[in-house]
């Protein structure tokens, strides 16, 4: 015992070694076919969306952040398109949107099954929370590790890393808003006969799709804010731009890199929150023309006076 | 009138050791000992009684009585104990999970205290719920709803959204919802207990107006004996799980079993109860229905 720090070395380095080797030498084939397929389907969603010519798609952009958030915001997005032309970071804007939804919609399509998993059993639940709260508290450069020795450099372990990084949030929310679904309205739905399948899809998860949107936005979110640390193992995109600021000790480079990132997140952020909206309480603002206003008036108004 | 649904020795004991907490309240413990000497909690205790065919069955009691458990164990959103649900004669508790979807889909249905409206869905969407559930096709389940909310009188809101409406309104589809499926047996949790007064005396009569056109049986959780007094051809007391009590509002009123009953006479204008001059309930509801509708 030196400095009354007692003398002992417990080798957990060693055994998570040990156990990412045996991953590698046991699973080469699921790992290629891991690769194979999120690179073709991340390398495909890039494709198309570079495909697409940039003005048309800056333009469906501008269209959708007016038409689902409000003109005011609309003009913000056409601000920030002409300013992601002028700084030329168009290319890698591109490459992290594909990056970013392609990781988050693999995050998704396993995390919110697990999510509804842990709030129809307690037993999953206390399982998954400890490890959702290590996915969640571990620094994500270490991510970047085993995903660089299964899966090399580039996308794919850069796609890897960032849903592992943006997946627990929409697992939790999924579980919560689940389990907030009032007990009157889990009965209700019994009552009348739903099977276990009707209640989750009928009564259970309209009910939590506030929620689930919160969910599906933070993981976005998440995953764009991981974009820059992946870059690290050649996700490539504005993380790269920013990376390459800070190798050069290039302010200007590395604030054009982190602006392209913040405008990426902003429009991300406020159009996916406005689906989350429409769920909640979209029927009644949908229908909030004139004549439905009226229509509204007098639907309301007969009863009431019936029962007055 | 023949029973409809019997209930027979019905225990409902929450926790971890329902065997022993039987063998206790056999030996003539209270609820409150039980709980002390074995962490469990008795939510009902050997109900028996048999509810008639049309009639509408009240069950009473304060919060924590037991009554919105034993309702809950007639369509087993709550699983009993012991003891034995009989619907027409067939074992309800024996039911497995198949039978019992189809008995909750076609012989009983349920209004809510807090309504428990699908807020995503349009009123006649909700009120087809349950045929929906069912698997009726589409123009099906828009008719029906459509009957349904005429009974209640909201036909002319078919397509609005339960948000666009008051609570009365709102219970009115909840009651249209549980008609719809043309369910004989409803079960009817405190059903008006979160509308304000004046609403709530107008859903009672609009349910003793449905009453006499159309008869349901009708199992009524109240804690409130106006109520109870107003829509109930019998009433259930319930005092700590155990039913204490079962008679015509007028048995209650006139010879209460204990103190404790008497107790829901506080404030209560009991005399009401032998308004119309006559000991047969539907004749009575009557004339009281025609000074509330003129």
């Amino acid at each position: 015992m030196t400095d009354g720090i007692p003398d002992y070395r417990i080798p957990v380095g060693d055994w998570v070694e040990h156990g990412v080797d045996w991953v590698q030498d046991n699973f080469t084939g699921v790992l290629d076919g891991v690769s194979d397929g999120l690179g073709l389907m991340i390398g495909s969603f890039e494709d198309a969306l570079m495909a697409v010519p940039p003005l048309l798609l800056a333009a469906f952009i501008v269209a959708l952040a007016g038409w689902r958030v409000g003109w005011r915001f609309g003009l913000f997005a056409l601000a920030a398109m002409a300013l992601i032309f002028g700084m030329d970071i168009w290319k890698e804007t591109v490459t992290t949107l594909a990056l970013v939804i392609g990781s988050s919609l693999v995050a998704l399509a396993i995390g919110i099954p697990i999510g509804i998993a842990m709030a129809r059993s307690d037993t999953v639940e206390a399982i998954a929370r400890p490890v959702l709260d290590l996915m969640q508290t571990m620094p994500p450069f270490v991510y970047l590790i085993p995903a660089a020795i299964f899966f090399g450099l580039g996308k794919v372990p850069g796609a890897i890393a960032t849903l592992i990084f943006a997946m627990p949030p929409a697992v939790r929310l999924t579980n919560l808003g689940i389990r907030q679904v009032s007990r009157e309205h889990v009965e209700a739905g019994l009552a009348f006969g739903c099977t276990d399948r009707q209640l989750l899809l009928k009564v259970q998860l309209p009910l939590a799709m506030p929620s689930i949107m919160a969910g599906i936005n933070q993981t976005l979110m998440l995953a764009l804010s991981m974009v820059v640390i992946a870059s690290m193992i050649g996700a490539g995109g504005l993380g790269n731009t920013v990376l390459t600021g800070i190798q050069r000790l290039n302010v200007g480079l590395g604030f054009e890199g982190g602006l392209g990132v913040v405008l990426l997140a902003i429009l991300l952020d406020r159009i996916t929150q406005s689906f989350g909206r429409t769920k909640r309480g979209g029927p009644a603002k949908a229908r909030s023309g004139l004549i439905a206003r009226i229509k509204q008036t007098f639907g309301k108004a007969k009863p009431g006076a019936a029962g007055a | 009138m023949s029973d409809m649904l019997v209930v027979q020795n019905l225990y409902k004991i929450f926790g971890p050791d329902p065997d022993e907490a039987i063998r206790l309240l056999r030996e003539g413990l209270s609820k409150d000992e039980i709980f002390a000497r074995t962490r469990t909690t008795v939510g009902v205790r050997n109900a028996d009684f048999a509810i008639r065919e049309g009639e509408v069955f009240v069950v009473m009691g304060l919060s924590g009585s037991g009554k919105s458990t034993l309702v809950r164990m007639l369509n087993r959103l709550i699983e009993p104990t012991r003891g034995q649900v009989l619907l027409d004669g067939e074992d309800v508790t024996a039911m497995n999970n198949k039978a019992l979807i189809a008995m909750r889909r076609k012989q009983m249905s349920m209004v809510f205290q807090s309504f428990a409206l699908l807020p995503h869905k349009s009123v006649a969407e909700n009120t087809a719920f349950g045929l929906e559930i069912s698997g009726r096709n589409r123009a099906q389940q828009r008719t029906q709803a459509l009957k349904a909310l005429e009974t209640v009188g909201l036909q002319a809101v078919a397509d609005s959204y339960p948000d666009e409406l008051s609570g009365g309104m709102q219970q009115r589809v909840g009651l249209a919802r549980a008609l719809a499926t043309e369910a004989p047996i409803l079960l009817m949790d405190e059903a008006f207990s979160a509308l304000d007064p004046l609403i709530r005396t107008e859903m009672q009569d609009e349910l003793v107006r449905l009453q006499q056109k159309d008869a349901h049986t009708i199992v009524f959780i109240s804690h409130d004996l106006d109520e109870a007094i107003r829509i109930g051809d019998r009433i259930a007391i319930m005092e700590g799980g155990a039913v204490v009590q079962i008679g015509t509002p007028e048995e209650i009123v006139t010879n209460p079993a204990n103190e404790y009953v008497r107790s829901f006479f506080h404030g209560v204008d009991v005399s009401k109860v032998f308004s119309g001059g006559s000991s047969t309930i539907r004749s009575r509801s009557r004339p009281r229905m025609e000074r509330a509708k003129p």
